[in-house]
């Protein structure tokens, strides 16, 4: 199998940003979270990521500002690595070398100089703090959770928690008093730590449980004489506790979805921010007050003024699982899935952003444990864009509520109109939802379901004389009572594939009849995928056996049957099946050939989730055989983080690097959608005015093109003499350069006709 | 085979009265509680919270003020009298009119010198103590409105009293109102209600601070008369407020039966201003917490729900110890009912009637655990109205059934009862000698001839029984010239002995042959719950309150071997660690080295000849002993039998067929019974 080393795996977005508390800068103005292997920068007035801080090799697990340093900040990672970045500018000041991995970080203001840090090992389960790079256990069997421990007033002691014991570590005087907790009181509620935070002022520490109730620790300097008061309105889990700068308020968020802000020390006196989308799972408040952040478990944060809000969102994720698979919108590019409950998200690739939501259950959610309410399962989108189906579903113990929605693309409104509603258009769960290619404008645009009831059924738009168009049932199907599992339509809208276990038949979309059956035991088929283009003879399967099949339908003979351990559903996309198998390695294979075209091993750590392969906006000219499979589409992947991940080649890779520079913002000025447009204009315009007024030989060194060369005017030009020689010397670069290009054209040439648009870079500056 | 018939009892509709008021003495750390119904309970919290004395109750005396002042007790209530209690005869002392109604709350300064009182027509009245009297001084400045509650400043020279909408300050020396402040009405609904300051403190620094309808607890500053902090407690009201004597942790009591805690904390290490900040809630109550006792290691409350709390404050006292634990005491240290065992009759006291029973009849054997069929259902023989105000304080049955009689206060009424088939016919015995007046226990014989009564300075009468006419034989004295009350009087089987407990923790054994005192049993320190003489050995078996057990022979005068080993191998930890007291000693006939012992919560066996248990032992092992082959048994029992199948016990007594009465008094009954507690809002309802 082949590697290719310019084709790399690059992170494209997504991933979670809910996995630690974000920090807000001193100003209000920026806003640094932990994101998979990087630390986002945020404006909080804009919403706009504007830096990300890349260097750690791991997963980042904690971001802390500089307490000596406001324009400073530390993140930790799981690589053993304390880095120092100025936030402002993106710039990587100091590296520290732990050696283990770390699980969180703490800074405190009170001790100048000294760099406190709290790392965490699994296997010794101790603490330690590095003073000047010196490492020193201050309490050992801490929890991994960062929010369970916290520097108190003035940095005077640890809080630390762990189960059912509260630590308190005295660093002047180097001791420790430890309060334990019954496991369950009388009424049987959990006492269970689940988070804490320590008052800024006074000798106060709040305690989150797992019953919901808030304790507020008071006098535990003095070991038996210690006592606390208990506030109580979360009915489960708290899942974040913090104080205002000033003391004067508690902030706790919890599974309710409900910001809670407790006056201090007046404990009846409370106010609320509901429906706050999800449940919270971190709360910080800026460092002058005016900022409130909740961070929710659907990976969105949004952040509270007293007046405004804004909300963050990279990408939501409410479930472990993705039910409606990942779809690309034919009309936006956009990335399409699963959002809030009972949502369809809608996720922009290129901007690595969310658009909006679509609410398709229509229903408020009730935001309470074990209490089932309904989701969206399925989605398809028709290939023009302009009609979308959904399915939801709702389990009630043993009876099931399903509804068949579609959605008509309004064009003045530019979103989705529910068109038709079927309610229990199945009697089981739906497996597969389809639509039929339209070739043209004139063919009725076909919607195919299979469900777990032993049909597929076939629905067709009709045009009601008054009401305007609408859905109809066209066609029930079944075959030996078996079930199905998958449907798929060909290329032009001629053929549906619906297998059913371990057997695929082939039905004539004009008179519904049975053309064929394909069955190829052992195994039930998967998933199923009709080839594109060239390739459209060919129809492709995958089945639980671990097998990749492939039929030619005009000879209705299995072609292929490559063995690949696969858990993954198989994205296609033109000619292309890419497929993951357990080793994490990534293979593409085109139908018409048993070997595959590329591979990888090691794509990502952990699972991949789901895989979808998007239509690029511009062709993409490349011309080394591995890489023409990205020329027309980009295959995106999700990890089992969040992380939404790409293949790129290295000429894109360049190109995304000369724009990312232009994103550079002046500190001074405000961040807008506005200033990031007028100040690219404005530096191009800077850029462009360099060679008229510099006149410096320095400025023409990297003035390579010969194009460039001419349409610079005469006078300001250097010396021939020296212009000559520079001309020369960029002319015999090329040369190498284009030859193995026109090396790789010619392989490529020879190949199948199945790349089409295939452009022959650089062969008008061939030297005579 | 079972080894009792069993009689389960719980006809017996007893119904404990409302707790009211409560007063902590700190030098003999005895508590008094003011009930509802009037009477007034001694605890002894040195000696386990042993229930020392009950007072009966009075008709129209209901206590709203109780305060100690040394060792002398004072009441106050709504029929406008202030009573002195002489603790030694359990007995009003005398009762003086304030002339200005009803009174709210009475009060003592910390000198001991002068008392106040909170009237209704809105003066606050204030009396000097003398030494066998109290003596009408003054009236401080009159208000508008009641005085609810008076709190005095510990150096005696200020009072602050809680009224309608306000509390006021006086000056003690002056009797002048020096400050007159506002508290603000509740919100909403409660807007146009007056707020009743229900409760003041007032501090050592100046501070005062008030409990009132509208749920608020409120510090003041007293010098200038502002409002200093507010934590608002309750929707409903704060009823009682107390503080710890080192005033650094304060107690509010509130209607929803919370108990809400504030401790005067420093902010933080540096800082030395202290402030009031709230930290606990305690719930041990379903109903209004309407007294409350702040002590160094806990905190005693009492309410409408009829249970004494005692909660240990856990910061105060060592987590193992005896005294972590919460304590709810709801039955009295005595027993109300009385058994005719020959007759098989059940004697019921409550506090303005007697209730007399005839045991049921049942028919065949059962197994263990078996219900056996009912052929005779218990039937109430009478029952038998007091006569005049005071409540009863104590009655007793004949073992025979022929005799009943029953005590008060001022008076003792003697029946006697004949049986007709199924008519009682009763009549009562006139003219009785006169020197039953004042009587605390009352008790026959077991031949029914005699009947004991307890008089003052621990003297018994002796009344010999004929039918005609009743005749004083003889009064015993003891020697130890005590003054106190005798609790206990236990005549034995034969008619030979008869011992008496009183609150000293003596314990006299009379030669009734003789009629003179026999000996006395070495002094233990804790008072003794129930005593018995053994009828075959003549032991005299005695049950304290911390949970100890002596075995006293009376031929020999000291204690037996077996006390003795008791002592030496020490009971185990479980049994010193129940906190309900004895309250009856029973004997097994047939087998005389059983004793049968009772506390609320369980009824015990103690066979002497067997091992007695060290602390390895199971202790409650008779589950596991039934699952045990009969061989295993043996090796693995023990003295303590211990039966828990019998819960809220007020008596078990072993009739003379051999089957075991057992009268219970479940606590849901109880509960059933109370008025409805105020609305709460419960989670998810």
């Amino acid at each position: 199998m082949v590697e290719h080393a310019d084709i790399r795996v690059v992170h494209r977005g997504g991933s979670k940003i809910n996995f630690r508390a974000p920090v807000i800068s001193d100003d209000s103005r920026l806003l640094l979270c932990a994101s998979g292997e990087c630390v986002k920068v945020y404006s909080t007035s804009t919403e706009e990521c504007v830096h990300h801080l890349r260097a750690h090799t791991d997963v980042v697990t904690g971001v802390v500002l500089r307490p000596s340093n406001h324009l400073q900040v530390y993140s930790c990672s799981m690589d053993g690595t304390i880095r120092l970045w100025d936030f402002t500018d993106a710039i990587l000041i100091k590296t520290y070398v732990i050696g283990q991995p770390i699980y969180s970080i703490y800074a405190s203001a009170q001790h100048n100089g000294m760099f406190h840090l709290v790392a965490v090992h699994l296997q010794q389960s101790t603490e330690q703090l590095v003073e000047a790079r010196e490492l020193s256990v201050v309490i050992s069997h801490v929890s991994s959770n960062p929010a369970a421990i916290a520097f108190g007033r003035a940095g005077e002691y640890l809080a630390s928690t762990k189960g059912l014991q509260l630590e308190v570590f005295f660093l002047k005087k180097q001791k420790s008093n430890r309060f334990s907790l019954k496991e369950e009181n009388k009424k049987g509620r959990k006492n269970t730590f689940s988070c804490v935070t320590c008052h800024p002022t006074d000798d106060c520490i709040a305690t989150g449980h797992e019953d919901g109730q808030i304790r507020l620790w008071r006098n535990f300097s003095h070991k038996k004489e210690y006592t606390y008061s208990t506030l109580h309105w979360h009915h489960t889990t708290v899942g974040s506790l913090c104080f205002t700068p000033e003391g004067t308020n508690l902030l706790s968020g919890g599974v309710e979805s409900v910001l809670v802000q407790w006056r201090y020390n007046q404990d009846t006196q409370r106010d609320f921010l509901p429906r706050l989308g999800a449940a919270i799972t971190h709360v910080t408040v800026s460092p002058d007050g005016t900022l409130f952040t909740t961070t929710h478990s659907d990976n969105s944060k949004s952040c509270y003024t007293l007046t405004a809000q804004a909300l963050l969102i990279c990408l939501y994720c409410s479930r472990e699982s993705i039910e409606t698979d990942l779809l690309i919108d034919p009309r936006s590019k956009a990335l399409v899935m699963n959002g809030k409950p009972g949502h369809l998200q809608f996720y922009s690739l290129q901007r690595d952003k969310l658009m909006y939501n679509l609410d398709i259950v229509q229903q408020e959610y009730i935001y309470q444990s074990d209490l089932q309410q309904f989701e969206v399962v399925k989605a398809a989108f028709n290939s023009s864009g302009n009609w979308l189906a959904t399915v939801e579903r709702e389990q009630k113990d043993a009876e099931l509520e399903l509804n068949l929605k579609l959605w008509a693309f309004d064009d003045q409104t530019q979103s989705f109109v529910l068109n038709t509603t079927i309610s229990a258009p199945h009697e089981n769960r739906i497996t597969a939802l389809c639509f039929s290619p339209a070739t043209d404008s004139q063919t009725t645009t076909v919607l195919v379901s299979s469900s777990k009831d032993g049909h597929f059924k076939a629905w067709q738009l009709t045009y009601l004389q008054y009401e305007g168009p609408c859905w109809s049932c066209d066609f029930v199907g079944a075959y030996h009572g078996l079930v199905p599992s998958c449907c798929c339509f060909s290329a032009d809208g001629s053929l549906l594939a619906v297998s059913f276990q371990e057997v695929v038949t082939v039905w004539s979309s004009a008179s519904w009849e049975l053309l064929t059956t394909l069955s190829q035991p052992p195994g039930d088929i998967r998933d199923l995928c009709f080839g594109q283009l060239s390739c459209s003879k060919y129809l492709l399967g995958t089945s639980t056996s671990n097998l990749l099949l492939c039929w030619n339908l005009l000879t209705c003979s299995c072609k292929i049957t490559a063995p690949l351990l696969m858990y993954t559903s198989l994205p296609t996309f033109a000619v292309i099946a890419a497929s993951f198998s357990s080793l994490l390695s990534v293979f593409v294979f085109k139908p018409s050939e048993p070997r595959p075209i590329f591979s990888q091993k090691a794509v990502c750590s952990g699972k991949v989730m789901r895989a979808v392969f998007a239509p690029r906006e511009e062709m993409l000219e490349s011309c080394e055989e591995s890489s023409q499979w990205l020329n027309r589409c980009q295959l995106y992947f999700l990890s089992q983080h969040m992380d939404l991940m790409t293949f790129t080649t290295k000429a894109e890779e360049d190109k995304l690097m000369d724009s990312s520079k232009q994103l550079v913002i002046d500190d001074t000025v405000a961040m807008t959608p506005f200033h990031l447009l007028l100040g690219k204009r404005r530096k191009e315009r800077e850029d462009s005015a360099r060679p008229y007024t510099a006149g410096l030989p320095m400025s023409l060194t990297h003035v390579s093109s010969p194009s460039q060369l001419l349409q610079t005017p005469a006078h300001v030009l250097p010396s021939t003499s020296y212009l000559c020689s520079m001309f020369v010397r960029s002319l015999l670069i090329s040369v190498t350069d284009n030859r193995s290009v026109t090396q790789y054209s010619y392989s490529t040439n020879t190949h199948s006709s199945a790349f089409t648009g295939f452009i022959l870079h650089g062969s008008t500056s061939v030297p005579k | 085979m079972g080894e009792f018939k069993v009689h389960r009892v719980r006809f017996f509709d007893y119904m404990p009265s409302a707790i009211s008021k409560m007063a902590f003495n700190f030098l003999s750390e005895r508590l008094a509680v003011a009930r509802a119904d009037g009477a007034v309970e001694i605890f002894k919290f040195t000696d386990n919270y042993f229930q020392e004395k009950v007072i009966p109750g009075r008709d129209g005396r209901a206590i709203e003020g109780m305060c100690w002042v040394g060792q002398r007790l004072f009441s106050a209530g709504l029929n406008g009298e202030i009573t002195e209690y002489d603790l030694e005869n359990l007995r009003p002392k005398y009762s003086m009119d304030a002339y200005g109604g009803p009174i709210w709350s009475i009060s003592s300064n910390s000198q001991g010198t002068l008392l106040a009182v909170g009237c209704e027509d809105g003066t606050v009245k204030m009396f000097e103590v003398l030494e066998e009297k109290i003596q009408f001084q003054r009236n401080l400045d009159r208000q508008k409105g009641r005085i609810i509650s008076l709190s005095w400043h510990p150096s005696g020279t200020k009072i602050a009293a809680g009224m309608m909408d306000m509390i006021r300050i006086f000056d003690a020396e002056t009797g002048r109102a020096t400050h007159r402040l506002l508290v603000d009405r509740g919100l909403g609904m409660s807007k146009g209600r007056e707020v009743v300051v229900w409760s003041v403190i007032f501090l050592s620094d100046n501070t005062v601070v008030s409990g009132d309808s509208a749920g608020k607890v409120q510090m003041w500053d007293s010098i200038t008369g502002t409002l200093r902090k507010t934590h608002l407690v309750t929707k409903w009201d704060v009823l009682a407020l107390s503080v710890s004597q080192d005033e650094s942790s304060l107690m509010a009591g509130t209607s929803e039966g919370t108990v809400v805690q504030m401790q005067f904390l420093q902010s933080s290490v540096e800082q030395q201003e202290r402030q009031w900040v709230r930290t606990r809630t305690f719930k041990n109550h379903s109903h209004d917490v309407r007294a409350l006792v702040h002590t160094d290691c806990a905190v005693v409350s009492g309410g409408m729900d009829t249970h004494l709390v005692v909660l240990p404050l856990l910061d105060q006292v060592e987590k193992s110890s005896k005294e972590a634990k919460l304590r709810k005491i709801t039955f009295p240290h005595r027993s109300l009912v009385r058994c005719a065992r020959k007759a098989g009759l059940l004697l019921f006291q409550f506090p303005d009637h007697l209730e007399l029973w005839r045991l049921g009849e049942s028919e065949g054997q059962g197994k263990h655990g078996d219900c056996l069929p009912v052929k005779r259902n218990p039937e109430k023989l009478l029952q038998l109205t007091r006569k005049g105000e005071d409540h009863i304080c104590c009655s007793a049955v004949s073992p025979c059934g022929g005799w009943l009689v029953y005590a008060t206060v001022s008076a003792v009424r003697l029946y006697r009862l004949q049986y007709d088939n199924n008519n009682v016919s009763i009549s009562r015995v006139s003219k009785l000698p006169k020197e039953l007046r004042t009587v605390h226990q009352l008790c026959f014989s077991s031949d029914s001839s005699r009947l004991f009564a307890s008089s003052t300075h621990s003297s018994v009468v002796v009344v010999a029984l004929s039918n005609p006419e009743v005749k004083h034989l003889h009064t015993l004295k003891c020697k130890s010239g005590s003054k106190q009350p005798l609790h206990l009087l236990v005549p034995s089987d034969d008619g030979k002995w008869l011992a008496t407990a009183n609150a000293d923790c003596e314990i006299h054994v009379y030669n009734l042959h003789k009629m003179k005192l026999h000996c006395t049993v070495p002094v233990y320190s804790s008072c003794p719950t129930a005593i018995a003489i053994h009828p075959s050995t003549c032991n005299l078996i005695s049950v304290h309150a911390d949970q100890q057990m002596f075995e006293f022979s009376l031929q020999q005068k000291e204690y037996t071997e077996w006390s003795r080993r008791l002592h030496k191998e020490g009971l185990h930890s479980l049994w010193l660690d129940r906190d309900t007291p004895v309250t009856r000693v029973a004997f097994n006939p047939e087998n005389p080295a059983h004793i049968i012992l009772h506390d609320t919560f369980m009824f015990c066996i103690v066979d002497q000849s067997l091992p007695l248990p060290d602390a390895q032992t199971k202790f409650y092992n008779q589950m596991t002993l039934r699952s045990l082959p009969a061989a295993e048994r043996m090796r693995h029992s023990h003295a303590f039998k211990i039966c828990k199948y019998f819960q809220h016990l007020m008596t078990v007594e072993l009739l003379e067929d051999h089957s075991l009465v057992v009268v219970e008094r479940p606590l849901m009954d109880i509960m059933s019974k109370l008025p409805a507690p105020v609305r709460q809002k419960k989670f998810a309802t």
